[in-house]
């Protein structure tokens, strides 16, 4: 299951979307929306997405899983509109035989999320600005803009 | 031929408008419509170093060419998560 919500994730659906007889782990990850950033408050969150571009693209992640770890049991699902302080924005689930491969795998997923995934983020503050999220330049490759080298 | 382009976050703010389509000469590129966007909206060459494009779902070049009916989008920075 990867999929795009405008509703309040359902963990419980995510998690049993990879439970399988031969998994002897599930590994489920919440993304929460916090209260701050960088010490300045924020009320609420407002998430956009290219619904099935970034469906399709979550399903890839799954594909990459699967190569690179054998894992065909895979779940991701990532809430766009406005998402309150401590609720959950995206939900992955990974079914492993066995643990290790499991953790890494479901921090691949999110790594790979915020890298490829079209989805974006607006912050509105407590002073009554808001403005788009801009991209941990951890997840951001600069070589990757439209523009090829003669721009 | 006609395609569809959709803009998201910053670009649809910019722009003022989710989506249009768009007319465009036989054999088009990528090029063609940041082209026509330039002369509407002059400062998106600040964001070609960290913008992407996708044609039908999938991260496109410039150089890409297109055909009657494709989905083009305007993709600023991803910050899902």
């Amino acid at each position: 299951m990867f999929k795009i919500t405008d509703e309040v994730i359902d963990t419980q659906r995510v998690i049993s979307a990879v439970e399988a007889d031969n998994a002897g782990a599930i590994v489920h990850f919440l993304g929460t929306v916090r209260n701050n950033t960088g010490g300045r408050r924020t009320l609420y969150l407002e998430y956009e997405a290219y619904a099935p571009m970034a469906e399709k693209k979550m399903a890839e992640i799954g594909h990459e899983i699967r190569e690179k770890w054998g894992l065909d049991r895979v779940a991701m699902m990532h809430r766009v509109g406005r998402v309150e302080i401590g609720e959950v924005s995206v939900a992955v689930a990974v079914a492993s035989p066995h643990r290790s491969d499991g953790f890494e795998a479901c921090k691949y997923a999110m790594d790979r999320l915020k890298q490829v995934v079209p989805i974006w983020k607006r912050e509105i503050w407590e002073d009554g600005e808001e403005e788009w999220v801009k991209p941990d330049p951890v997840y951001f490759d600069a070589d990757r803009g439209v523009r090829t080298s003669d721009g | 031929m006609k395609v569809t382009v959709k803009y998201f976050a910053v670009c649809h703010e910019e722009l003022g408008r989710e989506e249009e389509q768009m007319e465009l000469p036989e054999e088009a590129t990528l090029r063609d419509i940041l082209d026509r966007l330039e002369e509407e909206w002059p400062e998106i060459t600040e964001f070609y170093q960290v913008m992407q494009m996708s044609v039908n779902w999938e991260y496109a070049t410039e150089g890409t060419q297109l055909s009657e009916g494709d989905e083009v989008a305007l993709i600023p920075p991803v910050t899902g998560g």
